[in-house]
């Protein structure tokens, strides 16, 4: 599962794969909706790993 | 227009003021705790703060004022390679998720308020523990400093002149700050926190409204850059990428490594507090990311400012009614009061622990560590203050710049010890004086420029110095670790008994 948590470093870091203008979307040109995209999507794969987390502390 | 008091706006703009500095002194009896008496309450708030209020608290401290004013700023100057802030504040949450919450269970078994008495704990190491101090303090200066900028700009765009408002803003929040610790700001933070959120969503909405949705927005940036030429662009050109993406990580490596970001972190209730931030958080960060695009909408609104700092400001003037433009900047001013009060605690508390406690006065009970520590975040801010009054701005721009670099390298020592007790005091220290010492080298012989080119092949290639100075800071830590055991191994089997 922690493996996931390096999607986010991936998608972000390797910067030709979404240098573009096109697609765009409402506006926006794919260099900035695709990074804005990442925001909840690393959000979720946290959240992901969070959840099968066993619970290891008191409160 | 400039010179001309705007009495509804700073109206407005007072009102809020008035009321987060009454919220900042009745602070010290929200959630009540002798405030005075353990520094545990002054400077982390009791370590009670659950999910929400981390959130707000650290929220505020980390997206800071001088964010909102200066990465506009630079995203209407340069384009693309602005928005380097983004991929830096998705990425730095994965980080925090792995590795704050193990922080945190080493900080609560030991009751460690700093960084430094991490490193301490795990080394026995006082040289280290100092370098880790020093290093924090030094990075947190400019940093306030900094905030006062964002304070000062808006201050300058109501209309006020002279130096007298900014003062006074910072004399009640050094007052508050010394009576209530790390509850002021927490407190305030909810403020803060929910008027930016209102400012940026209503901007986002109204402004590419009133100028023609965001395609228009995109296009007018890109006449602009068309028109200015150079390494400017909606787009990244092939000789920033590198930059950019080093830009990010380094970024996302070191913001966590601050006195006021941990300061957060330590006063968290709990480790699931804080994995629970690194998920919420994020939604700073698509603010954060709308933010930036106002540099983008200044282009299309057509505003020429001499300073890039002024296009915030600016734009909200042109395209608000004077009511809104008030609340607006007070939220960018309260938005500095935050991290202001945060990083002087942060730092009060590094230096009360790290300093005094270990060289000046060993036996100091908590409530003289409670004491020592409010006077010290008084002087700290006295100093910020002076800072931007006497010194030219640029100084604290180019110290901020370079703290960055600096706090980075406490990194092998903060983090690795979390993991692994392979590591010698010896090893991480050379370390981190090979780091800090290339990295400052470097940037200042580029003109503090951030960058560093290194020549593979033919190319070039540019990166951000603080991550290579990292590499370089660990490179050195496990050679130095490595031999420092080997000989250590080597005495100790010779004097070993038989």
């Amino acid at each position: 599962m922690w493996i996931l948590l390096l999607l986010p470093f991936i998608g972000l870091l390797w910067v030709p794969f979404y240098n573009f203008m096109e697609p765009t979307l409402f506006g926006f040109p794919f260099f900035y909706w695709y990074q804005l995209a990442w925001v909840p999507v690393t959000s979720l794969l946290i959240w992901l790993v969070y959840r099968r987390l066993p619970p290891d502390e008191a409160p | 227009m400039p010179g001309q008091i705007e009495w509804t706006a700073l109206s407005i703009f007072i009102f809020f003021f008035a009321l987060v500095t009454v919220m900042g002194f009745l602070a010290a009896r929200w959630k009540s705790g002798p405030v005075s008496e353990h520094l545990d309450e002054w400077g982390l708030g009791g370590r009670q703060f659950g999910t929400w209020v981390t959130w707000f608290l650290v929220g505020g401290d980390f997206y800071t004022a001088y964010t909102i004013i200066a990465v506009p700023a630079l995203v209407y100057a340069v384009g693309a390679y602005g928005f380097f802030a983004l991929p830096y504040t998705i990425i730095v949450y994965p980080f925090v998720f792995a590795v704050m919450p193990v922080l945190w269970k080493r900080a609560h078994a030991a009751g460690h308020v700093t960084s430094a008495d991490v490193v301490h704990a795990a080394y026995r190491s006082r040289a280290l523990e100092l370098a880790v101090a020093i290093t924090g303090l030094i990075a947190t200066m400019p940093y306030i400093a900094l905030q006062l900028i964002g304070m000062e700009v808006v201050i300058k765009a109501m209309g006020l002149r002279g130096e007298f408002p900014l003062i006074a803003a910072f004399v009640i929040l050094a007052l508050y700050t010394y009576s209530s610790g790390l509850r002021a700001p927490a407190l305030i933070a909810f403020v803060k926190d929910t008027m930016i959120y209102i400012v940026v969503l209503v901007a986002v909405v109204v402004v590419p409204a009133k100028l023609g949705g965001y395609g228009a927005v995109f296009s007018a940036a890109n006449d602009a850059f068309t028109a200015k030429g150079g390494n400017t662009g909606l787009l990244l050109k092939p000789d920033q990428m590198l930059a950019y993406a080093t830009l990010a990580l380094g970024s996302a490596f070191a913001a966590f490594m601050y006195p006021h970001t941990l300061t957060g972190v330590f006063a968290s209730k709990s480790a699931n507090t804080i994995r629970r931030n690194a998920i919420l958080l994020p939604a700073y960060t698509l603010l954060l990311g709308l933010i930036a695009l106002m540099g983008y909408m200044a282009h299309a609104a057509n505003i020429k400012v001499e300073s890039p700092n002024d296009v915030v400001p600016m734009m909200f003037k042109a395209l608000f009614p004077s009511w809104f433009t008030g609340f607006a900047f007070a939220a960018i001013a309260i938005g500095a009061l935050v991290p202001a009060a945060v990083m002087s605690i942060g730092a009060a508390n590094l230096f009360t622990r790290n300093v005094w406690k270990s060289y000046v006065n060993p036996d100091i009970t908590h409530a003289g560590e409670a004491s020592v520590a409010k006077i010290v975040s008084l002087i700290v801010k006295v100093g910020a203050l002076a800072f931007i009054l006497f010194l030219p701005t640029q100084y604290a721009l180019d110290l901020q710049l370079l703290g960055g670099l600096w706090i980075m390298q406490t990194l092998p020592a903060l983090v690795f010890g979390l993991y692994t007790r392979w590591f010698r005091a010896e090893g991480l220290l050379l370390g981190w004086a090979a780091g800090i010492g290339w990295g400052s080298w470097t940037a200042w012989s580029n003109g503090l420029k951030p960058l560093a080119t290194l020549t593979l092949g033919g190319e070039s290639h540019s990166f951000y110095v603080g991550l290579g100075a990292l590499l370089l800071n660990i490179a050195v830590a496990v050679i130095a670790t490595a031999i420092v055991r080997t000989i250590s191994s080597e005495k100790s089997g010779a004097t070993a008994p038989s």
